[in-house]
């Protein structure tokens, strides 16, 4: 028990022994230990400041000031000391808790779309950016929606069983749809006019499956049909999209072809201006204006209206916009391939 | 259609210079379409020599060699051995001479050979690519040739032509010839055509005498099987001669082989003109020709000594012994000219319906240069023209005499003319072509335009049947003048809605689900029957699947009730290239037929106007439903191994949990029960519902059959009607206040029966503490000491709030309690203490 009594020397050393005891403390709890035993209730400045009553009046001014003081300069230095400790502890812990970001363990995997989705995707997303419409339709269809509304008729060479697929049996005249046509049909038979819209989806021809075919493929194609469109504005809308994918420097080059529901017919080809091996012509797809014969079919009067169609292959775009050499790899799910798109194609 | 430049050059002035790629690119202008160059692949010098002397020496490997000394030209003869034996001294041959390539590529050298230094090769016809002759050397004496010793050989034999290849498009019969693709190059370049019909105005074309009937009983749609019937005799002809250099070659680069004197002729007018023709023997033939449709049962031998069988729908040509060629597709053996004689000819060329000739010729698996040309149509008035042209090099080459005997059939309808208002071309195009251009075009397509008050009348050339409506007229006009004319400029459409709901959340599903980790598939909807019957439908149980008539693979013919088997074949495939680690999934449609549901249509309707709508009603249901499915297979582990990490293998909780996903993505309120298929596991399936209806379904592949499939013994698989989803999904979301006073939680642990599923008690409590519960969720599932054999004790952990006011402890001990009351009477739950 030190002297209770307050004499300038008892409180330094009661203030002392506190300090020492404060700045010999490394830790957290090392500290709580010292303002517990020389700022608690049982320190010796806490009794010289609980017999601050018994000291006589004339002097218990003076032996406060110097008992405050005292306080005080503890109190600073434990305030000033849990600061110090608290940031070395922190740090510390957060030098216990590092680790090597190159190798920490993770619960996500990587997915992806498959680059044709994403890429008909976009393509349908820039028609929409004009105000089209996307159409779907059946892949397993009805002969009359894919050949004879179309103005092929039941000679056509392209209705045979070498080209086509049909549903068994032949004579319910099933087929799986040869291009995404019949959803143009069904476009101008159900809406209003004018119509403009694009097909997005999946066709069947009876190809063996090889580098550069595949029986299953992808095909947007589109149609529009309304008073006075011509063809000047089927070559801006396909220069508006060969320049939306392909950069502004695209352009579209239309060559006679023939196609039997499109009178005049042309052969489509892009100028692709940041094509890896240097810009170039590339075949792309066929267009044209639409054949009064299929408008006559879906009921539309081709002395008032009349309009242009065009089409491609999503594969073949993929295969010369991505530079890929092989059809298969499109089609045999292998998801190495798909996982070097992930959501961007 | 490959196009020899050298004939080409006959009936339009080309550039001395001519090159393949200037007339490709003349010719894709006007829209035919780039194809190939063919040419006879060889460099000289390759030269005309003469047999001088040679002395056989037999060779002690059986064989006996000729060693010849050839005159060249070159003062000195060369000697050379040469294998054939089938010349004399004084033959006029082809000797190629060291440093000349041949084709194949055959560089020549003097090389050593049988004891001799052989200096240069005497070439067979096949050696110079002239046709397959290789029965021994080119005797030019065999061509009617006798040149100067020493002369160029290669442009002797025509050997220095080249030929480009064009596709030809349907609509463009006439462009299968010389005569067509000269008019195109002309309309393109501007050079000045000469029609090859021109060549043959002198010689005399009417023949009378010959007996010929069109007796056509049943025309198909309508159209009388043939037309034009023009035929004429030729006298002695000889048919033994020798093809000149010149056709041969040029048959041989258009792509055809060089038979004898007399078929060359026929198929060399046909190329020219575009009309094909025939030669009978006229000796061989009984009487008069008919041109009628064969007889059940009837039979022919055609020209490659095959017997057909022939259809009724078949045209024939017949005299009185019977059939004696399939119209258009290919002639009968009966009449066939012998090679080796001198004859009689009757030279045809007719004109035929193109739909008949197609069939016949797809029947009978006959497509023939013939049939080729008359499916796309043929000039009605070229058959004159080539018959007298065949009888023109009959008379030059074969030493016949043209008779009067012959015939002129001509029914052929005159073109109709078509009405083409001023200001639609431009109206179509978007092209403000001059009267001039449209006038132009149109003459130079070989058209006869005459001007009306409205705009023009225009007649066809009778070789473009194709040309019916104002349309088939602008295109020629703007292909004409040119494509290139044609500006750009961008339509104003309507303002539009986006995509639809359904379009934007399956767009969504897919989207979100590779975020998640999983990989899409697009796989065949091709399957066997086997993997339909095993997985069924998704929503439905097994189906009777659609199948294919025509399959690429037999094995492959049923069309997908689920997505589920190309999963399969997708996850096998990367399996075997080492990939273990599997999370796929497809957004595809599946074809499901309605049991009982009987789908197809009976005849179609035309397609020249709008059906009435109860036909197009019936055409509309003529096919099965085909909903998109959303399916999805993992396999190996969810998380790899990692520091720290341990490896989380995929199993049922991520087949479920995809279709949690896929249902808060839509917003449909999907409910699992526990579930059953045949190709899954019977205590790892859950069946996935909205309502009362099954919408799917999420569990484990049976551990047999993954196994069976190759692949490893867990995989968990998952498929929706994404279709029902969409549709059960709420299309707008009505929101509710969030409440800000603190919450209370309670903690409850139950005792029930261990087969009751904790997603039912849960839905129970949920009811039972009513609207003050905000979330519950099970915490624990606890089976052991302290609860009774057979029971679980589920704890959950409950949240509960009011809207308007702090909630004290006792009104969220009197919800639960409330809960617990329900759990009670429902499950017999007892409190765990």
């Amino acid at each position: 028990m030190p002297d209770p009594t307050i004499t300038d020397s008892s409180v330094d050393a009661a203030r002392d022994d506190a300090l020492a005891a404060i700045a010999a403390s490394t830790t957290l709890t090392e500290l709580r230990a010292a303002r517990t035993a020389h700022a608690g209730e049982a320190s010796a400045l806490a009794q010289f400041n609980a017999s601050l009553k018994t000291v006589a009046p004339d002097q218990r001014a003076a032996a406060g000031k110097l008992v405050g003081q005292a306080r005080a300069r503890v109190a600073e230095a434990l305030s000033s000391r849990e600061a110090e400790l608290a940031v070395a502890e922190e740090t510390a812990r957060l030098a216990s808790e590092a680790v090597d970001v190159t190798a920490v363990a993770t619960r996500w995997r990587s997915g992806a779309r498959h680059p044709l989705s994403l890429l008909m995707e976009q393509m349908a997303d820039i028609f929409i950016g004009m105000g089209w419409e996307v159409a779907e339709g059946p892949e397993l269809e009805n002969e009359w929606f894919n050949f004879d509304a179309l103005n092929m008729d039941e000679d056509h060479p392209a209705r045979g069983t070498q080209d086509t697929f049909f549903i068994d049996p032949i004579e319910s005249h099933l087929l799986l749809r040869t291009q995404t046509s019949p959803v143009q049909v069904r476009s101008l038979l159900d809406r209003p006019l004018p119509v403009y819209v694009v097909s997005p989806g999946k066709v069947f021809r009876k190809d063996e499956l090889d580098a550069t075919h595949t029986p299953v493929f992808h095909q947007l194609e589109g149609i529009a049909i309304d008073k006075g469109l011509t063809m000047a504005h089927l070559r801006g809308t396909l220069e508006h999209l060969a320049r939306a994918m392909f950069g502004d420097g695209a352009e579209i080059r239309l060559r006679p072809n023939y196609f039997p529901f499109t009178e005049p017919s042309a052969e489509m080809d892009v100028w692709q201006p940041n094509a890896k091996g240097g810009a170039r012509w590339v075949e792309w797809g066929g267009c044209g204006m639409v054949n009064p014969n299929v408008l006559r079919a879906a009921g539309i009067d081709p002395e008032v209206y009349q309009g242009f169609a065009f089409g491609m292959g999503i594969e073949r775009t993929l295969q010369f916009r991505n530079e890929m050499n092989d059809m298969r790899d499109m089609v045999e799910g292998d998801v190495r391939f798909s996982q070097q798109f992930g959501m961007v194609v | 259609m490959r196009i020899p430049i050298s004939w080409l050059g006959e009936f339009v002035d080309l550039p001395e210079d001519v090159t393949h790629e200037h007339v490709h690119a003349a010719l894709v202008k006007v829209g035919l379409e780039e194809e190939d160059v063919h040419g006879f692949e060889l460099s000289g010098p390759v030269v005309v020599g003469k047999v001088l002397e040679f002395t056989p020496e037999p060779q002690a490997n059986g064989k006996t060699i000729n060693w010849c000394q050839v005159d060249v030209g070159e003062g000195e003869p060369r000697g050379i051995v040469c294998g054939a034996h089938n010349f004399v001294v004084g033959d006029k041959v082809v000797v190629s001479l060291p440093g000349a390539v041949l084709p194949g590529p055959f560089p020549i050298s003097a090389r050593k050979t049988y004891g001799h230094v052989s200096d240069g090769m005497i070439a067979s016809a096949r050696e110079l690519g002239l046709g397959d002759e290789h029965d021994g050397i080119l005797r030019l004496a065999s061509l009617g040739l006798d040149p100067e010793v020493g002369t160029d050989a290669i442009a002797l034999l025509g050997l220095d032509d080249f030929a480009v290849e064009v596709n030809v498009t349907p609509d463009r019969g006439y462009a299968f010839s010389i005569r067509g693709i000269a008019r195109e190059y002309a309309n393109s370049t501007g050079a000045t055509f000469r029609d090859p019909v021109s060549v043959v105005e002198s010689v005399e074309t009417a023949a009378t005498g010959f007996p010929v009937t069109i007796a056509d009983d049943a025309p198909i749609r309508g159209r009388v099987g043939a037309t034009v019937f023009m035929s004429r005799a030729v006298r002695g002809v000889d048919a033994s001669r020798p093809t000149p250099p010149w056709m041969v070659s040029r048959l041989a680069l258009a792509g055809i082989r060089s038979v004898s004197l007399v078929v060359d002729i026929t198929n060399y007018v046909m190329l020219e003109t575009g009309q094909p023709t025939h030669a009978y023997d006229l000796d061989r033939l009984t009487g008069g020709i008919t041109v009628r449709r064969a007889k059940a049962g009837e039979t022919i031998t055609t020209l490659d000594d095959k017997q057909r069988t022939l259809d009724p729908e078949d045209l024939l040509i017949t005299d009185e012994s019977g059939p004696i060629g399939i119209a258009g597709v290919m002639g009968g053996a009966s009449t066939e000219i012998d090679a080796a004689t001198s004859t009689n000819v009757l030279v045809e060329a007719a004109n035929f319906d193109p739909v008949t000739i197609a069939r016949s010729a797809r029947r009978h698996k006959l497509p023939s240069e013939a049939s080729r040309r008359f499916e796309r149509g043929v000039d009605p008035k070229a058959a004159a023209p080539a018959v007298a042209r065949v009888v023109q090099l009959l008379v030059e080459l074969a030493g016949g005499t043209a008779d009067d005997l012959g015939s002129t059939i001509d029914e052929s309808s005159a073109p109709t003319p078509i009405d083409l208002p001023e200001g639609y071309v431009e109206g179509l195009i978007g092209v403000d072509f001059s009267a001039d251009e449209i006038t132009s075009s149109l003459s130079a397509i070989g058209a006869a335009v005459e001007a009306t008050d409205t705009g023009w009348r225009v007649t066809p050339p009778t070789w473009r049947p194709d040309l019916t409506f104002p349309a088939t007229l602008a295109e020629e006009v703007a292909r004409i003048v040119g494509y290139d004319r044609i500006p750009s400029e961008l339509p104003t459409a309507p303002p539009g809605r986006g995509l639809s709901r359904e379009q934007r959340l399956r767009r969504s599903v897919a989207s979100s689900l590779a975020s998640a980790g999983l990989t899409e598939v697009l796989a065949y909807p091709f399957i066997a029957q086997g993997s339909n019957d095993l997985f069924g439908s998704a929503v439905a149980g097994p189906v009777a699947a659609m199948t294919v008539a025509n399959p690429l693979d037999p094995d492959a013919a049923s069309l997908r009730t689920s997505l589920l088997p190309g999963l399969v074949a997708v996850a096998h495939r990367n399996l075997s290239r080492g990939l273990t680690d599997l999370a796929l999934f497809e957004v595809g449609t599946v074809f499901l037929p309605q049991p009982g549901a009987k789908y197809g249509s009976g005849p179609l309707p035309a397609g020249d106007a709008r059906p009435s709508d109860e036909v197009l009603g019936a055409l509309r249901a003529s096919i099965p439903p085909q909903p998109w499915h959303v399916g999805a297979l993992f396999l190996g582990d969810a998380v790899a191994k990692q520091p720290g990490q341990p490896a989380v293998a995929t199993g049922l909780a991520d087949a479920l949990a995809a279709a949690h996903h896929i249902a808060e993505l839509v917003a449909a309120p999907l409910t699992v029960v526990t579930g059953h298929h045949q190709a899954m596991h019977p205590g790892r399936t859950a069946e996935l519902r909205i309502g009362e209806r099954s919408v799917g379904f999420a569990g484990e592949l049976l551990p047999s059959l993954a196994v069976e499939l190759d692949l490893p013994r867990v995989v968990a698989a998952l498929e929706l009607d994404l279709d029902a989803l969409i549709e059960a999904g709420a299309t707008q979301i009505s929101a509710t206040p969030i409440s800000s006073f603190p919450a209370a939680t309670q903690d409850v642990s139950l005792v029930v029966a261990a087969d009751v599923p904790a997603g039912d008690m849960l839905a129970l409590l949920r009811e039972g503490a009513g609207e003050l519960l905000e979330h519950a969720v099970l915490t624990d599932d606890y089976r052991g000491s302290g609860v009774a054999e057979g029971t679980k004790s589920l704890t959950y952990a409950l949240r509960f709030r009011a809207p308007d006011r702090t909630l004290t402890q006792a009104e969220a001990t009197e919800a639960k309690t409330a809960a617990v009351a329900l759990a009670a009477t429902t499950f017999g739950a007892t409190l765990r203490e």
